[in-house]
């Protein structure tokens, strides 16, 4: 049986531990409340914006761009966002798994990161990362995600990447939160067109300047605004994740004080018995 | 009264504007536009200026930064990348910010980005309108 001091020394450990896990649980709950606004409020843009063009491009299913096509490149860009901290339970590593696990050739993918985590967990898999960008994630902003965007259809326009994607975790609630892989280009019509309602619309739309100049520049806007809001709901994700995680944490901690009191006070019932014992038998010899 | 028609001006951080309106002047890539309710459907793409929001004789003006916009019978919506009302606009920078881009297209430097100073420039000159 351990002695009562070793007891004592790994409880005051395990507490001061627990102290650290709270106060990064109070951080994470704070930060998490401002990063669900933000996801909140940018959501109308997106939702729109993703109806908007995706509505255009079905009704202009017989123009050839290359936005719609898909580039020259084998070669398949994905951009990858997680976060630059650990210590949020799951949440980097499932992004890294479902990339893993989705059925693109490893030889083919060229990764845009975003947060150094899932930059180096794929980078020890042997992925190969053609630009990061991890100091976005800290503090994204829609200018961020418009370079970003502007790099990814130059190097599409180059023909260095015929396909992009972006891997991110979706703030589905404080608790869930889904690790999604998303096409970006190119947008497929087919997919599109099954939109029945959107039909009557459709038909009387016009488009100023014409379909195809429409789309050379509606694509990049659309590009950004999902990318900005694929950063917002990540970092919402990943407050809500560590906050999850640093709350089992506290948890757990706690169990385990509770059970070394437990030891402790039985150690200490122990040793005092002990005494007693020795103490009697000293003055029966005694007397 | 003229016929009204609901507007929604959403930029990426939220709801910037929700309401009705009479007409709605603009300026897109194709120039400055000007659209009354029952206008023919027409996506378009916004260019940085100044938008005018009319509602019966009111006029509120705001400096929309590039976007697109939606015009449906009844309806219109602005994408807009950034948008603000001229009480949120800071003069001064801004006029740095056309003065700076002016020098920069004046210079004509080897590696000068041109589409970005006009880009700049356009955007300077939209705030400094609005807020006039």
């Amino acid at each position: 049986m351990a002695t009562m001091r070793e007891i004592k020394r790994r409880r005051g450990s395990i507490q001061s531990t627990q102290q650290i896990t709270k106060a990064m649980k109070l951080v994470s709950t704070v930060k998490l409340q401002k990063a669900r606004g933000r996801a909140e409020n940018s959501k109308a843009y997106f939702e729109y914006m993703y109806k908007t063009v995706t509505s255009m491009l079905a009704k202009a299913g017989d123009v050839d761009h290359p936005y719609l096509r898909g580039g020259d490149s084998e070669n398949i860009g994905i951009v990858v966002i997680t976060s630059n901290r650990g210590l949020a339970g799951g949440y980097n590593a499932n992004i890294v798994r479902m990339i893993m696990a989705s059925e693109l050739p490893k030889e083919k993918v060229r990764l845009y990161t975003i947060g150094r985590k899932g930059a180096d967990g794929l980078a020890r898999k042997g992925y190969i990362i053609a630009a990061d960008y991890s100091d976005v994630i800290d503090e994204p902003t829609f200018a961020d995600a418009k370079e970003i965007g502007k790099q990814l259809l130059t190097d599409f326009a180059k023909g260095e990447i015929g396909e992009i994607y972006v891997a991110y975790t979706e703030f589905k609630n404080t608790v869930s939160h889904v690790p999604k892989l998303m096409k970006l280009l190119p947008v497929k019509t087919e997919d599109l067109q099954t939109e029945q309602e959107e039909q009557e619309e459709l038909a009387l739309m016009n488009f100023e300047p014409n379909e195809e100049e429409a789309i050379s520049l509606l694509i990049p806007k659309y590009m950004t605004s999902i990318l900005y809001g694929a950063f917002v709901e990540a970092v919402a994700s990943e407050n809500g994740a560590r906050m999850q995680a640093m709350d089992s944490a506290t948890n757990n901690a706690e169990e385990i004080i509770n059970d070394l009191e437990l030891k402790y006070n039985r150690a200490r019932q122990g040793a005092i018995t002990q005494e007693l014992t020795e103490i009697i038998a000293g003055a029966e010899a005694i007397g | 009264m003229a016929e009204m028609f609901e507007l929604k001006i959403i930029e990426p951080d939220g709801m910037f504007f929700e309401g009705q309106a009479s007409f709605l002047e603009f300026t897109s890539v194709m120039g400055e536009m000007g659209v009354y309710a029952n206008h023919i459907p027409l996506t378009t793409i916004l260019a940085p200026g100044v938008m005018k929001i009319h509602n019966d004789g009111q006029v509120k003006k705001a400096a929309i930064m590039g976007g697109f916009i939606e015009i449906q019978k009844d309806r219109i919506t602005v994408m807009a990348e950034n948008a603000e009302w001229p009480d949120e606009i800071d003069v001064e920078r801004a006029k740095a910010a056309k003065k700076r881009a002016e020098e920069r297209l004046q210079k004509k430097d080897a590696g000068l980005d041109t589409a970005r100073a006009e880009a700049a420039l356009k955007r300077a000159m939209a705030r400094i309108s609005a807020a006039k």
